[in-house]
């Protein structure tokens, strides 16, 4: 009865508060937001004369469509460069692995961090936290030197170079070293907050820790998995530096984004090609969140982002 | 007939590698597994200690492989010469603060960590309010933070674009921002070559990507405001402004600055913008889109390396300052 009152207040309060200028101008801002996609979608759907001679809105009022930049960009290769297709299918061979192995790793760890008793747990957490502070630029050349050349003291190999470059290995590698840190921060936020209660009951039954994390912690720590899943997910598909610099400019290797970054540099023109390769390049990631934004908004919330 | 046979071979090539690509996921899983299963056959004073090299060890040997370690010899090889042969002193550092054009740079990535982030934080604080007081604000949420899941290079060829500005009179604009100034009246130009505009240009480009981001973290903590106190403030007769001035933003100030800092950092590093729409000509470039280039165009590893560490510097405070608010926030709980 009191709840019921008191919602009642709430929805009053509320609905003062609510005002159909917020939602006009919200709404005004939205299509804003909005126009430059578009403007980018509807061109990419245009005949190329089309494009070069006037305006993608003025197909409001002579509409002129064409599916044949999506197929030109996408299938027609040019001299030594592969058609965008392939670049997509790299793009997939980088993501995949580079989402599964960090989180793998990830949630290992932070199941460690949040359940063994051992000294020093508070100072690795705190000390992953704070490895965000190195930038990703810190680690390019280093890491680099030793997929490319192994690690050497004096005339003494330590690790050697495995003959990984120019494979997709090396970006796997450093995609994984990098989404760690966030990965581990958010997981363990999730797995730290299982109730005590379970946890202990099921020590008390018997289990050891490696069951506890099989029956109870990886079961329930699924929805902290998905919206990190999706945070790995966009940061590697859209990702340029990483497979840049990893990639070592091999064309069998290197994914949508390279291309597109080099499309712009020496085709700034063909605008047919950018915005069809530029549309197909964004089509992925944007499906992912519209059907998962429910756990990427969590992950957002929960830690802040990553760098 | 040879474009059949080069489709073929095209196919051939993507199906080679997405097999590579299954068996890789597909061994990865078995190595795991197989970890897991020997690890837990062990006796239980076996496993006291197994169980830190199964569950601890990989991810801290990663960390420190791949972010430690490397931070460290960063560090040493930005006091060492180009192929990193021999000692040069602070030389690096003296080349970075003296030159000209990396003076550019620096003042550059300045204005990208003032501008953007106060930028992109008040314009999402604006549009939390406004979606508040909506009766369903889900579609214009998501549609302003959608870019959010657009690339910085997906986002630059759409601005690109925008921006694009016909030097021919006799030919129609195709860019936006070209036939909106010319629809008001103005002769437009050629935007991205026109400094010190065109660093502005860039920086709208990612606002338009971050807005959506600082939206919805203080949309969140709008939402956590406890009811009472807005209804005091309303029985009070506090208007919308007031209430915003004096109620929602001192409420919510904690997130604001975590928001500004973590855009702060996303501005120091940013890189792919720069280098999709100018590739860093035009007097655009800044930190990061340098370092790239020092390193592995001049292949300077002195150079490139006294940059990132610049970098870092800039990032240390901020971070620090998201560190303590993290404690403090565990320690409130």
């Amino acid at each position: 009865m009191a709840k019921a009152i008191k919602q009642g207040k709430v929805e009053v309060v509320k609905s003062h508060l609510s005002s159909p200028w917020a939602s006009f101008v919200a709404i005004l801002v939205a299509v804003l937001w909005t126009i430059p996609t578009f403007g980018l979608f509807v061109t990419s759907l245009r005949p190329q004369t089309g494009i070069n001679s006037s305006g993608w809105w003025t197909v409001l009022t002579k509409p002129e469509f064409t599916l044949e930049n999506y197929s030109r960009v996408l299938f027609e290769g040019r001299g030594a460069t592969p058609p965008l297709s392939q670049y997509f299918v790299n793009t997939f061979a980088i993501v995949i692995p580079s989402t599964i192995i960090p989180i793998t790793i990830a949630i290992f760890a932070a199941y460690a961090i949040a359940w063994f008793d051992f000294r020093g747990r508070n100072f690795i957490f705190f000390g992953i936290f704070a490895l965000q502070v190195i930038p990703l630029q810190m680690s390019l050349i280093p890491l680099l030197q030793l997929f490319s050349g192994g690690l050497h003291i004096g005339s003494v190999t330590i690790i050697p170079s495995f003959g990984i470059t120019g494979t997709f290995i090396p970006i796997w590698l450093a995609h994984t070293m990098f989404g760690l840190p966030l990965a581990i921060f958010l997981l363990h936020n999730f797995i730290a907050q299982l109730p005590r209660e379970l946890m202990e009951a099921a020590r008390v039954d018997g289990a050891d820790y490696f069951k506890l994390f099989r029956q109870i912690v990886l079961p329930l720590s699924i929805p902290a998995i998905a919206s990190f899943a999706i945070f790995q997910f966009l940061w590697v598909w859209n990702d340029l530096l990483v497979a840049l610099t990893f990639g070592g400019g091999k064309r069998e290797i290197a994914p949508l984004m390279v291309r597109l970054a080099e499309m712009t540099g020496t085709r700034g023109g063909d605008w047919e090609l950018l915005t069809a390769g530029a549309f197909v390049s964004i089509l992925v990631p944007v499906a992912v969140f519209f059907a998962l934004q429910r756990y990427f908004v969590r992950g957002l919330l929960a830690g802040s982002v990553k760098g | 007939m040879l474009e059949l046979a080069a489709r073929q071979s095209q196919l051939e090539q993507a199906a080679s590698k997405l097999t590579g690509l299954v068996i890789t996921v597909i061994v990865f899983a078995i190595f795991v597994s197989l970890a897991f299963y020997l690890a837990e056959r062990t006796s239980e004073r076996v496993q006291r200690y197994v169980k830190y090299f199964l569950f601890l060890a990989p991810a801290l040997i990663f960390l420190f492989i791949g972010l430690i370690a490397p931070a460290i010899r960063t560090l040493y090889l930005s006091f060492r010469d180009a192929r990193g042969d021999n000692f040069v002193g602070l030389e690096n550092y003296i080349w970075a603060f003296t030159q000209p054009e990396i003076l550019q740079i620096l003042r550059n990535t300045g204005i990208w960590m003032v501008i953007a982030p106060i930028a992109s934080t008040s314009l999402g604080l604006t549009i939390a309010v406004l979606t508040d007081r909506m009766k369903r604000p889900g579609l214009v949420k998501s549609l302003i933070f959608m870019p959010m899941a657009i690339s910085f290079v997906g986002a630059g060829i759409i601005w690109k674009f925008v921006y694009q500005f016909q030097p021919n009179d006799r030919v129609a604009e195709i860019g936006l921002l070209s036939q909106i100034a010319e629809w008001l009246g103005f002769v437009p130009t050629n935007w991205i070559l026109t400094a010190p505009l065109n660093t502005f240009l860039l920086i709208v480009v990612f606002v338009w990507i971050q807005t959506g981001f600082a939206m919805v973290i203080l949309s969140a903590a709008i939402k956590a405001i406890p009811e009472e106190i807005l209804e005091a403030s309303m029985l009070d007769g506090a208007s919308g402004w007031k209430r915003f001035g004096k109620v929602t933003v001192p409420m919510i100030r904690g997130t604001i600055i975590v928001v500004l800092s973590t855009i702060t950092i996303g501005a120091l590093k940013v890189f792919d913008i720069i280098r999709t729409m100018t590739g860093g000509n035009f007097k655009t470039s800044v930190i990061a889109n340098e370092m790239y280039n020092q390193s592995f165009r001049a292949l300077n590893y002195g150079t490139g390396s006294a940059l990132a560490i610049i970098l870092f510097l800039g990032v240390i405070p901020l971070v620090a300052y998201n560190v303590m608010h993290l404690r403090r926030e565990r320690s409130e709980r």
